[in-house]
């Protein structure tokens, strides 16, 4: 037995771990070892890679490439592959992928099994767009191809599937050309949400990568928006930066209401008083904390939790500014808090967190009761909004809650391999 | 002008450890790879990603018994026979069940024959064919196993053992030529071959850690390279524990 836990670092718990090298073993792994459930790089906040006191698959050691056509950008390699690794061999040959999340630190099975979205969602949609052809091994030894057009429900079902439909071992990624790893980025402050939503609309022509900076203490929802296009311009690669590391976990978390507002004051007026017009490194832009490593630590032995949810255009406004008055009665509060915009994409999954809308992610430490009762009233504002909260990094939601906000629920549950069971399928499903 | 490619063989190639040596070697330049193992299938699975990260580079595959003499042989002379030899790795190895080698003598055999005996013929085949030429770089990979014998695996460690005293051997025999020959002494490191120690909360090694240190070793021809390097150390003491001491501990 293994200890594993996920991200944001709930709990540490035992599992018998299978670690997956060879894709032409996994189907007769699987037939001996479950049920379990697939675990890339462990990057999701709560339980959906999870599976105390039972068999988890670590996907990691499935890192081969297996091919790249340098003319149509198609790459075929396996579920293991870390998007970084992608992004590093690829870039210098003027490829990117499309769309990556906030982590360049995830596994292609996980960045499909969660159909993560990234800056761009109103140009180019999620992971999932991107993807041509999935193959899955099931527990009962089957194995299924699938993509746009071929067996389309069971893509459909994979893609947020949550890796409930089957181990994904390979699949194909459509890339897209790049000129080089600079963009042109530009930084503007905010200070009320009605700002900000001007700013997104505003940009949604122009520029391809938006986000946000919100500081949830401030009760308007003042902010950092920051956008950044490819540009052509090649300056050539900069070296490795050095990487910083969370040495220990401290023993009380560091993010405190002591911390909280002085850190989110000076980030404000640090970036307000910034040069606003930059060129940025994809690296930087894209992924500004994995240069630190485990700064999930920071939070403390008993973890964080991460909640982020999106809410359609037309309540947006009203529920976000009501989950920022709720942060701001509970007094506890969130370095990270994101605030951006979706477009209009319809997901490929079944499942898939993004919706049209306004999304809101913030990370608050773990405070036991006291946190889960707070958590309850950010899902009442949700609910009314009819918004939904993302799976990836939720461990506390529900029922309910999920089903209102996941509603081909039923339709998905056709396509699920019996063989495989995670805390998160059991908590929210059932078994 | 085409650049010259570097010829580089790698016996073993589907260990994890080679495949990160071999990951390093084609980023750093286009190079003309030949990968031996015992499945096509994997040295296959193998050779595709290599290709991908490296699309100039040469990719052969051959499949062999490793502990025919008379095969290692024709192998080794056809691959020198085609041209100049850069590097030679020879990476394959297998952590057995101690207990299993204990009982059962065919188990022993057939892991003193594949961590010890085998790598020492594929060394010696190409031994010969570098003096000649005076020219390549060998490298072998041993373990910490072979340095001290201990109860715990004392069948994997004497077959290591075996592989350390051939190559003090051969760099004796090579010492006054332009071949040199380099033994790397991994210390736990994560590969497939101690998926099952990480339970026990082993502390492992990065594989990208050691292949890192096995590709510098090469460079600069050290003759032994202990990896992660911290092994050097604590091996010294672990060789220089009195018996007495020794037998006492639990290892
Ligand atoms: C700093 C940070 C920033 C982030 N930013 C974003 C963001 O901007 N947008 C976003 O969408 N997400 C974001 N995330 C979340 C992250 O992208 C997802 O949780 C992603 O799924 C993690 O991938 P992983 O390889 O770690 O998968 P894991 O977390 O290990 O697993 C995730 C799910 O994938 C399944 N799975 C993994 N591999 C396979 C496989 N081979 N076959 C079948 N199922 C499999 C698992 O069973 C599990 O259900 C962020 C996370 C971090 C830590
Ligand atoms: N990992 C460690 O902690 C550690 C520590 C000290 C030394 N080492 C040594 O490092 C070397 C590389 O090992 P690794 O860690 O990379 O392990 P690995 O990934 O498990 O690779 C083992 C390799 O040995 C091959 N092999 C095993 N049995 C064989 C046999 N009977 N005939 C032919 N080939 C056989 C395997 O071939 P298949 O792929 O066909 O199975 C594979 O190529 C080995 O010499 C090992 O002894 C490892």
């Amino acid at each position: 037995m293994v200890a594993v836990s996920s991200w944001g670092r709930l709990k540490s718990s035992e599992h018998n771990v299978l670690e997956f090298s060879d894709r032409s073993q996994i189907q007769n792994l699987l037939k001996s070892n479950f049920p379990g459930v697939a675990h890339g790089m462990g990057r999701s906040y709560g339980d959906v890679c999870l599976n105390s006191n039972g068999n988890l698959w670590f996907t990691r050691g499935l890192d081969r490439f297996i091919s790249f056509d340098s003319k149509t950008g198609k790459l075929i390699c396996e579920a293991g592959v870390l998007l970084k690794d992608i992004q590093q061999m690829m870039v210098p040959k003027g490829w990117i992928l499309p769309v990556t999340p906030g982590t360049q630190l995830a596994t292609v099975g996980g960045a499909i099994a969660n159909d993560v979205h990234g800056k761009n969602h109103h140009v180019l949609g999620t992971f999932g767009n991107h993807i041509n052809k999935i193959k899955l091994v099931r527990t009962n030894g089957d194995i299924i191809e699938c993509g746009p057009t071929l067996f389309p429900e069971f893509f459909s079902a994979t893609v947020g599937g949550f890796g409930m439909t089957g181990v994904i071992t390979e699949v194909e990624i459509q890339l897209r050309p790049v000129a080089g790893p600079w963009l042109n980025t530009e930084i503007i402050p905010y200070n009320d949400l009605d700002e900000f939503f001007n700013l997104a609309d505003a940009s949604e022509q122009e520029w391809e990568h938006t986000v946000s900076w919100i500081d949830c203490l401030s009760k308007k929802g003042r902010g950092i928006f920051m956008r950044g296009n490819h540009t052509d311009l090649n300056l050539g690669d900069i070296p490795n930066k050095s990487q910083l590391t969370v040495p220990f976990t401290p023993p009380v978390s560091l993010v405190n209401k002591l911390s909280l507002k002085p850190f989110n004051m000076f980030y404000y007026y640090l970036n307000k008083c910034h040069k606003s017009n930059t060129l940025s490194h994809y690296e930087s832009f894209f992924y500004p904390l994995d240069n630190l490593q485990g700064w999930n630590k920071m939070y403390g032995p008993r973890g964080f939790y991460q909640y982020q949810c999106v809410i359609p255009r037309e309540f947006g406004r009203d529920a976000i500014l009501e989950m920022l008055n709720q942060i701001t009665l509970s007094g506890d509060g969130s370095f990270l808090a994101v605030l951006k915009t979706f477009g209009d994409f319809k997901s490929v999954g079944m499942m898939s967190f993004p919706q049209s809308g306004v999304t809101l992610a913030l990370d608050f430490p773990n405070k036991g009761n006291y946190s889960l009762r707070f958590f309850e009233r950010l899902d009442a504002v949700v609910k009314e909004a009819t918004g939904r909260i993302y799976i990836a990094k939720d461990a506390r939601m529900s029922r309910d809650m999920f089903e209102s906000g996941y509603p081909r629920l039923n339709e998905f549950l056709k396509y699920r391999d019996s063989g495989i069971s995670s805390e998160f399928s059991r908590r929210l499903i059932g078994s | 002008m085409e650049e010259i490619k570097k010829r580089i063989m790698i016996i073993g190639a589907t260990s994890l450890m080679a495949e990160h040596c071999a990951r390093i070697w084609v980023k750093d330049s286009p190079v003309d790879l030949t990968l031996v193992g015992r499945s096509t299938q994997k040295l296959e699975q193998v050779a595709e990603d290599l290709k991908v990260r490296s699309p100039h580079s040469n990719f052969n595959i051959l499949q062999t018994d490793f502990i025919d003499p008379i095969a290692i042989r024709a192998l080794i002379d056809k691959f020198f026979e085609i041209g100049t030899v850069d590097i030679v790795l020879i990476a394959h190895g297998s952590l057995p069940d101690q207990n299993a080698c204990q009982d059962n003598l065919v188990d022993c055999h057939r892991e003193l024959l594949v961590n010890g005996v085998s790598p020492v013929l594929f060394a010696e085949a190409c031994a010969f064919h570098m003096q000649q030429s005076d020219y390549g770089r060998l490298v072998v990979i041993g373990s910490v196993a072979g340095d001290r014998g201990r109860k715990s695996n004392y069948i994997y460690g004497a077959a290591k053992g075996l592989v350390t005293r051939y190559v003090q051997g051969l760099q004796h025999r090579l010492a006054d030529t332009n071949v040199k020959v380099t033994l790397v002494k991994p210390g736990p490191t994560d590969t497939p071959m101690t998926a099952h120690l990480k339970s026990k909360n082993q502390k492992l090694a990065s594989v990208q850690d050691v292949a890192k240190l096995i590709v510098d070793a090469v460079d600069r021809g050290e003759s032994t390279v202990y990896a992660p390097r911290k092994w050097g150390l604590i091996m010294m003491i672990i060789r220089h524990l009195p018996t007495i001491v020794f037998n006492k501990m639990n290892i």
